[in-house]
């Protein structure tokens, strides 16, 4: 007779910026079922942002998230600029340079961030510090370029607050030369590492007929080989002028997200490279005073996926409705499929590799279903998978 | 033939009102008991990506705007229905069709107070359990 045990996952913890609350459903080692609760974080931002003028809204959607805090104003700006007729017809070129060279290194670091912590859950510590060693010296640039580490406040309709001066780009341009030997030893380690292929191949899979349905956005979607990606199919700042690959992966596993994720950390550096060299100079902003009444959708592809706006605007200096998406909100919705008929060992991976808050999984306990007491918690997890790595390790050296 | 004329011709009679506001950004509205067959089309018959669905108090009724993105051209197609009826509004689930429409339709329920029918998992996503029934945050009122 199988066993029913239910693994509560969340909520809370001190460092998570999104709780997230996963009950797992378990018979001996397999996952047959899981429910997923949020909220816990819902703090009305929406509601918040019809109280606010247009300019303020800005500074408020940046602190919806800490990693994207550059995806959401800009997918905001967009959706108010989309009223007055599209970024492109508003904003001053050199302003869509600086906006797709904030966006781009965001997705450097949160690939980056997202990268150490899969090294940490499966036992590979050394990645899990490297990966965040080579992160800081993009928060350097973030610190040069926009004053800020995080909550980077660039993005205002119609422009950026800041420029980009001349004697920095020469700097910016050596930091990215020293990041790029750095991932090609990620490459490397991920993809010959037969340990590391044994651990993620076939794991948290992803149909494609799944990610359609379940309407899954970004690298998850990109890894199970939907060809999207809002930065080629909806162009905004300079990204239909520079030259850029989307990668696509087939296999809908999490070794599959991990090499999507991997490989477009060198097209990041390529398309900030090419914006440094091509940016023009001239105005940042366009100094836009009244917006018009109308509706307007704006999409950024964050490091997660798209990132949808929509604003309604009566003319006031205040949004009447400010509807947004995360892409998150897809995303984890598929752990529904993703994480069942795997096992627990496998489970906290899983879940994290569709790279939502990671920091939910450190609180994962595991208790008994007839005494509701714990027998496992989060670190017992994470140990419970990075063993799994370390027999793998052993069989594969006798 | 593109995916304008496509849809034109596929929802001939269901479409009041057919707006291109700028470049790649297409709303059109229909009527709220045609939203299954409407979303149907769209999804299943011609592989729109549900990108999401916005509901907003007007006064003239509840609004829902399901947006859907066309990838290929990169146009964005949003789905207008107005619910007149604001003491008892109610609308047609299409999460039955994909379950990708599960959350934001519970999500539009707990904030605006329209009902689902045929919803398969019609609970709160959002809002605490304290939250008093029949209060909806985003209603104005």
């Amino acid at each position: 007779m199988s066993h029913k045990v239910i693994v509560p996952i969340g909520p809370y913890h001190p460092l998570q910026e999104e709780p997230e609350f996963f009950q797992l459903y378990v018979e001996g080692e397999k996952v047959v079922d899981i429910d997923i609760i949020i909220g816990y974080n819902h703090r009305g931002i929406e509601k918040l942002s019809e109280s606010k003028h247009f300019d303020q809204v800005a500074f408020l959607v940046e602190r919806i998230c800490g990693i994207c805090s550059s995806s959401h104003p800009y997918a905001y700006v967009l959706a108010v600029e989309n009223i007055l007729g599209g970024e492109h017809l508003v904003v001053p070129e050199r302003a869509l340079y600086i906006r797709t060279i904030t966006n781009e290194l965001e997705r450097i670091h949160s690939h980056l961030l997202w990268l150490g912590l899969a090294g940490h859950f499966i036992g590979y510590n050394t990645v899990w510090m490297w990966a965040w060693k080579y992160r800081e010296p993009i928060l350097d640039m973030f610190e040069m370029i926009t004053g800020n580490r995080n909550n980077y406040a660039m993005f205002k309709v119609g422009g950026v607050r800041r420029d980009i001066r001349d004697e920095d780009i020469n700097i910016l341009k050596k930091i990215l030369d020293e990041l790029v030997p750095a991932v090609d030893m990620f490459k490397g380690a991920v993809m010959d590492d037969p340990v590391i292929q044994a651990r993620l191949k076939d794991v948290g899979v992803l149909t494609k007929q799944q990610v359609i349905d379940w309407c899954v956005v970004g690298p998850t979607a990109r890894a199970s080989g939907l060809n999207i990606d809002v930065r080629r199919d909806d162009p905004y700042g300079a990204y239909d002028r520079v030259n850029w690959n989307v990668i696509v992966e087939k296999d809908g596993d999490i070794f599959a997200k991990t090499v999507v994720r991997i490989l477009e950390l060198y097209e990041c550096v390529g398309i900030i490279r090419q914006c440094l060299d091509k940016m023009p100079k001239g105005s940042i902003d366009a100094d836009i005073k009244d917006i018009s009444p109308g509706e307007g959708i704006g999409r950024v592809e964050a490091p997660r996926g798209e990132c949808f706006h929509y604003i309604k605007s009566d003319g006031t200096n205040r949004p009447v409705r400010h509807k947004i998406r995360a892409p998150s909100f897809m995303n984890v919705a598929s752990d529904k499929v993703s994480a069942v008929g795997g096992t627990i060992s496998d489970a906290t991976l899983t879940l994290a590799a569709v790279d939502p808050c990671y920091c939910c999984t450190e609180r994962v306990a595991v208790i008994n279903k007839s005494d509701n007491k714990q027998i496992l918690n989060g670190w017992d997890l994470i140990k419970l998978s990075q063993e799994k790595t370390n027999k793998i390790k052993e069989s594969l050296l006798k | 033939m593109e995916i304008k004329d496509r849809i034109k011709e596929g929802l001939s009679g269901k479409i009041i009102h057919w707006e291109e506001k700028t470049v790649r950004r297409i709303y059109f509205s229909v009527k709220p008991e045609d939203i299954y067959e409407v979303v149907r089309f769209l999804f299943k018959d011609l592989s729109l990506r549900f990108s999401t669905a916005s509901g907003v108090d007007t006064v003239q009724g509840l609004e829902i705007l399901y947006h859907f993105s066309f990838d290929q051209t990169g146009e964005m197609f949003s789905v207008r229905v107005l619910i007149k009826d604001k003491l008892n509004p109610e609308i047609q689930s299409i999460t039955p069709l994909f379950p990708g429409a599960e959350w934001i339709e519970r999500e539009i329920w707990e904030m605006l107070g329209i009902k689902f029918r045929g919803h398969p998992n019609l609970k709160r996503l959002l809002l605490a359990d304290e939250w008093p029934e029949g209060k909806y945050p985003l209603r104005r009122e």
